[in-house]
């Protein structure tokens, strides 16, 4: 059962943002910014990063929603999606995508946690300034995310189909369309 | 040295934002709404959130500039500030904060370290669920900013108490929409 009273049938950080849409909009903006606006990293590899943080924060909903939309947006390639959350050193990405990873997991460390050596190194496997900038928030962010979710205990249900369908949504729409089926106009 | 090139002559999260304007516009609309909106929670109070939860994730920045936000907030009782960051349960505030702070220092190790007796406890001292519902996303929000903070190791968190004030001045009266320091205001103090 959630901490607070949230709208009802509305799984993960759905109720939450229906809860409170004024704090809703910024939190759709920025994510549609970091993991859908136009950027060198293509969608995939930003929701990948999003996944991999959420799922190093053991956050159920975010992971698997994230996960959903990285594989829609990655020929479907579930395999691939789980073996970058457990093992993605040995995944079939990029090497600078397995740099910019490494900082991800650094700073859900914390921010301290960055090291220059990783930077160095996804600069050396062609990453830019603006590649690591984004990666920091967007690892940042999902900080926050999994611990608003996890936070207010919200309800996440174990249903695979939901995560995929909607996650195929997201990655066609993009989050702030989306959300306009659940927050008030 | 910033891991990144970042504009120079901002501090803290400033040159962050100046380097992605797309990204610090969201950024700064979500602290506006949960520190200066309107809030039953006092925005003081929220500041000492922000405050406390920055000062767990040992951020200098942040634990500094919201400090003193706190500070103006609250007759610039800087000792206060100092009690909540270091020994809230202590400190003089009330009850309700305090039970509000114990909810935001288990978001700060994790989502699922909240526990029920926690929000239980909140809500025992009048505690809203729009309260409890902020104080979990400040604290988390705060998550975020401090990594954003250090993780590009924005080297430039001056230890100028000077201009802490005159940014938490800055900031208690206006919020977090527009910047609070201009890069050529701060050359003096450099």
């Amino acid at each position: 059962m959630p901490h607070i009273q949230l709208p009802e049938g509305l799984p993960g950080i759905r109720g939450a943002m229906a809860f409170r849409p004024e704090t809703a909009k910024p939190l759709n903006e920025l994510v549609e910014v970091l993991l859908h606006g136009p950027n060198s990293l293509t969608p995939g590899e930003r929701e990948l990063i999003a996944t991999y943080v959420s799922s190093e924060n053991d956050c159920y909903y975010c992971q698997t929603i994230h996960g959903a939309i990285a594989a829609a947006s990655l020929n479907d390639d579930e395999a691939l999606v789980k073996k970058v959350k457990q093992d993605f050193i040995n995944a079939a990405i990029s090497d600078k995508l397995k740099a910019l990873l490494v900082i991800a997991g650094q700073v859900q460390r914390g921010g301290k946690h960055v090291t220059t050596e990783a930077v160095i190194r996804a600069r050396n496997m062609g990453a830019t300034d603006l590649e690591i900038h984004d990666t920091v928030p967007i690892a940042a962010a999902f900080c926050m995310y999994n611990r608003y979710v996890d936070g207010l205990a919200t309800t996440q249900p174990r249903d695979e189909a939901m995560y995929r369908e909607r996650g195929k949504r997201v990655a066609r729409d993009g989050y702030v369309t989306v959300s306009k089926e659940y927050l008030p106009a | 040295m910033p891991h990144i090139s970042l504009p120079e002559g901002l501090p803290g999260i400033s040159s962050g934002f100046a380097f992605r304007p797309e990204t610090a516009k969201p950024m700064r609309e979500l602290a506006h709404i949960l520190l200066h909106g309107p809030s039953t929670l006092a925005p003081g109070e929220r500041e000492l959130i922000a405050t406390f939860v920055s000062t767990r994730n040992d951020c200098y920045f942040c634990q500094t500039s919201h400090g003193a936000a706190a500070a103006a907030h609250l007759g610039n009782d800087s000792k206060l500030i100092e009690e909540v960051q270091h020994d809230f349960l202590h400190a003089k505030i009330s009850d309700k904060l305090k039970a509000l702070l114990v909810i935001a220092g288990q978001v700060q190790q994790g989502g699922k370290n909240v526990t029920a007796e926690s929000v239980e406890q909140a809500r025992l001292h009048g505690a809203t669920d729009l309260e409890i519902h902020d104080t979990v996303l400040i604290a988390a929000a705060f998550c975020m900013y401090n990594r954003y903070v250090d993780g590009l190791a924005t080297t430039w968190q001056p230890r100028d108490p000077a201009m802490y004030a005159s940014m938490g001045e800055h900031l208690a009266t206006h919020g977090y929409l527009t910047p609070s320091v201009k890069a050529h205001a701060l050359e003096v103090t450099k």
